[in-house]
């Protein structure tokens, strides 16, 4: 594998330089020149040359094709929590639907748990059209090594062509150590997800370098192909109660089943707990704040409107409010019908988190800030005047 | 008790702005800092290390610059401090340089005389996979706790941790070896001592290359890994819409207006 500029081609036109998501390629004396230590050989630089001066060569093992077809199927893994299939469950159940339509093929979905009867039947009614149940009283809740075998096992026994699962804290734990042992690629936080109609492979979408680019990932010698999907990124399909899927149970030894760790203990802090992502309304704050006691003044805004309070980076990273607060690329995506945004300037890796929101405010000081080239109304001014006065007047109009 | 902390230099991201003209990333003057993430684990580390004895290795897989990274570790109590750098480890995805590490942390068992716990942040700033750490335990065949937020005790081999879920944490207990992944919840990183700094300064630094860690040269970098970047673009943004000007009673009044629906619909 290696890469490197045909300097007799190269112009110095710098159209790679702007291309290198790595930062790698410099010019110098009008030729660009790679800087190896940085390069990640992504090729990203290749087709952007215009003079074809950029050459980069793959091991052959790389462009050998595999035969995969003996492969079906677009799979879910169905995270269930006391029995109840999680809602990024059903969002990915209606996405793998229109993948597998592309391809021709089934949409099966792993159940793991126990008592999950009632979830398979409602999986098959977001468009699953096989459900593998693996009901056991030791599986009730998650555990690594567990989940995992029993993942790899039904992986190695149907052999599925893709396979997703939410991006939450179970997804990306399972999915980690089950690609690592299936030999596959995983693909994390997708935000798009499609078939190439020619090579009839997953074109996997994510934002890169905290969501200022974005890239798109394939991995077309390994199968299942896998990717994770945050919560919300895809639509809840339309349930259909009289859908008919097969369910097949799928029982496992003890030894299958084994887990080196032990769980002691399930504990809910349901006073702690903020359902940013099933909010409707979300008012959310950021450095402006300026600290703890202003964030009151968010609060009060929120119970008016039956809103939850979330945060921008800034005023997480400061501590003025919990990390489960925090909206954007490292914290939670959301998409609320009304997302009011206070004080926050809009750095990219939070609007990645919330511009899918239907109706965005913001309230900010200055009027270059990138949070108004999203916002569906934008209010150039104090938010400590304005927010308290939206209080109000909500109170009013709302008759509260 | 041997602990391996492992690391990962970053792009201090927080500030990285896009040139509104090309629409690409710009990169002067951005800083590299240690994963923030992985502050977290170093702390824990040398925590564990302060109630149990023992020594943290500290490992990075990166550039011979990431050597900065380990020096800082060093700063803050880490004993040992190995840099895996090779060529080979260009293009790595989350699979090959998961299964690097395994590869150099079971040559610094080798080395330091075993380990019994591995730590690692949950996700690093950059990439924001969180699929190294459980790669990492996978090649190693060791039990993992993910997004622990507290350590409550070390007894008997084991381990009992808290772990953060989405509706609040598990209460775990893990034979030894494990490996963590740790959340920002765990502790509040210690600022370097002045003595830190100093054997920080001349402390002496392994690097390791991909022979020296015994690694499969068909699992390392662009061909050990299966995932390949395609193509890389610049997200299309929705357009901003309307602004609302006038005094704040009119801003407020005219906000409820277009917002009554919304809210009651």
């Amino acid at each position: 594998m290696s890469i490197k500029i045909i300097t007799e081609k190269c112009t110095g036109c710098t159209l790679c330089v702007k291309t290198c998501p790595f930062g790698a390629i410099t010019v110098v004396n009008k030729k660009a020149i790679i800087d190896l230590h940085k390069c990640n050989l992504c090729g990203a630089c290749v087709p952007a040359c215009k003079f074809k001066a950029i050459l980069l060569e793959k091991p052959a093992a790389a462009a050998e094709k595999k035969d995969f077809s003996d492969h079906k199927g677009v799979w879910v893994f169905a995270e269930q929590k006391k029995g109840k299939v999680q809602s990024v469950s059903f969002e990915l159940v209606g996405k793998a639907r229109e993948l597998a339509d592309k391809l021709g093929t089934y949409v099966g979905a792993v159940l793991i748990g126990h008592n999950v009867d009632l979830g398979a039947q409602e999986l098959v009614s977001a468009g699953a059209d096989t459900v593998y149940v693996v009901d056991e009283p030791q599986l009730a809740n998650f555990l690594d090594e567990a989940y995992s075998k029993v993942v790899i096992k039904l992986i190695r026994k149907y052999k599925p062509d893709i396979m997703l699962s939410g991006a939450t804290i179970i997804g990306r734990s399972l999915m980690s150590r089950v690609a690592i042992t299936v030999d596959c690629g995983l693909t994390a936080d997708c935000t798009g997800l499609d078939i190439d109609p020619d090579r009839k492979i997953l074109l996997q979408t994510r934002p890169a370098f905290g969501g200022n680019i974005m890239a798109t990932i394939i991995s077309p010698n390994h199968r299942p192909q896998m990717a994770t999907v945050r919560h919300k990124v895809f639509n809840q399909p339309a349930l259909d109660k009289h859908r008919k899927g097969k369910i097949v149970k799928e029982t496992f030894t003890a030894s299958d089943l084994s887990n080196r760790t032990t769980l002691l203990d399930v504990v809910e802090e349901v006073e702690n707990l903020v359902n940013l992502a099933e909010a409707d309304i979300i008012v959310s704050g950021g450095r402006a704040l300026g600290n703890h006691e202003n964030f009151k003044m968010l609060e009060e805004l929120a119970q008016v409107l039956g809103a939850a309070v979330g945060a921008s980076r800034a005023a997480v990273d400061s501590g003025w409010m919990p990390y489960s607060h925090q909206v954007g690329q490292t914290g939670r995506t959301v998409a609320p019908k009304l997302y009011i945004a206070c004080g926050i300037s809009g750095q990219i890796q939070h609007l990645v988190g919330m511009q899918s929101s239907k109706v965005i405010v913001a309230i900010n000081k200055d009027p270059d800030a990138p949070i108004f080239k999203v916002a569906t109304y934008g209010i150039v001014g104090d938010i400590f005047e304005i927010v308290p006065a939206l209080t109000k007047k909500f109170k009013e109009v709302l008759h509260k | 008790m041997n602990i391996i902390v492992c690391i990962k230099q970053v792009p201090e991201t927080t500030d990285v702005r896009i040139n509104p003209e090309t629409n690409t990333l710009i990169r002067d003057g951005v800083k590299s800092i240690i994963n923030p993430f992985d502050m977290y684990a170093i702390e824990a580390g040398v925590r564990l290390k302060e109630k149990m004895g023992g020594k943290v290795i500290v490992i990075t897989m990166g550039p011979p610059q990431a050597e900065a990274a380990l020096r800082e570790a060093i700063s803050m109590g880490c004993d040992e401090a190995v840099l895996v750098s090779d060529r080979a480890f260009a293009g790595s995805d989350t699979w090959a340089t998961s299964y690097t590490l395994s590869c150099a942390i079971r040559k610094a068992a080798k080395e330091f005389g075993g380990y019994d716990v591995v730590i690692c942040g949950k996700q690093a700033s950059d990439g924001d996979t969180a699929q190294v750490g459980p790669g990492i335990s996978t090649h190693l065949d060791i039990p993992q706790v993910t997004y622990v937020k507290k350590i409550e005790e070390v007894k008997d081999n084991t381990v009992k941790v808290e772990r953060m879920t989405e509706e609040g944490y598990d209460v775990i207990s893990a034979p030894l070896p494990v490996l963590f992944t740790v959340v920002k919840e765990i502790n509040e990183p210690r600022i370097p001592s002045l003595k830190g700094m100093m054997r920080a300064k001349s402390a002496k630094i392994a690097v390791w290359t991909a022979k020296d860690i015994d690694a499969d040269p068909k699992d390392l970098g662009l061909s050990g890994s299966p995932t390949n970047v395609v193509r890389i673009f610049t997200p299309a943004h929705r357009t901003g819409g309307q602004m609302i000007t006038g005094e704040t009673g009119e801003i407020v009044a005219k906000v409820a207006g277009l917002l009554k629906e919304v809210i009651t619909g």
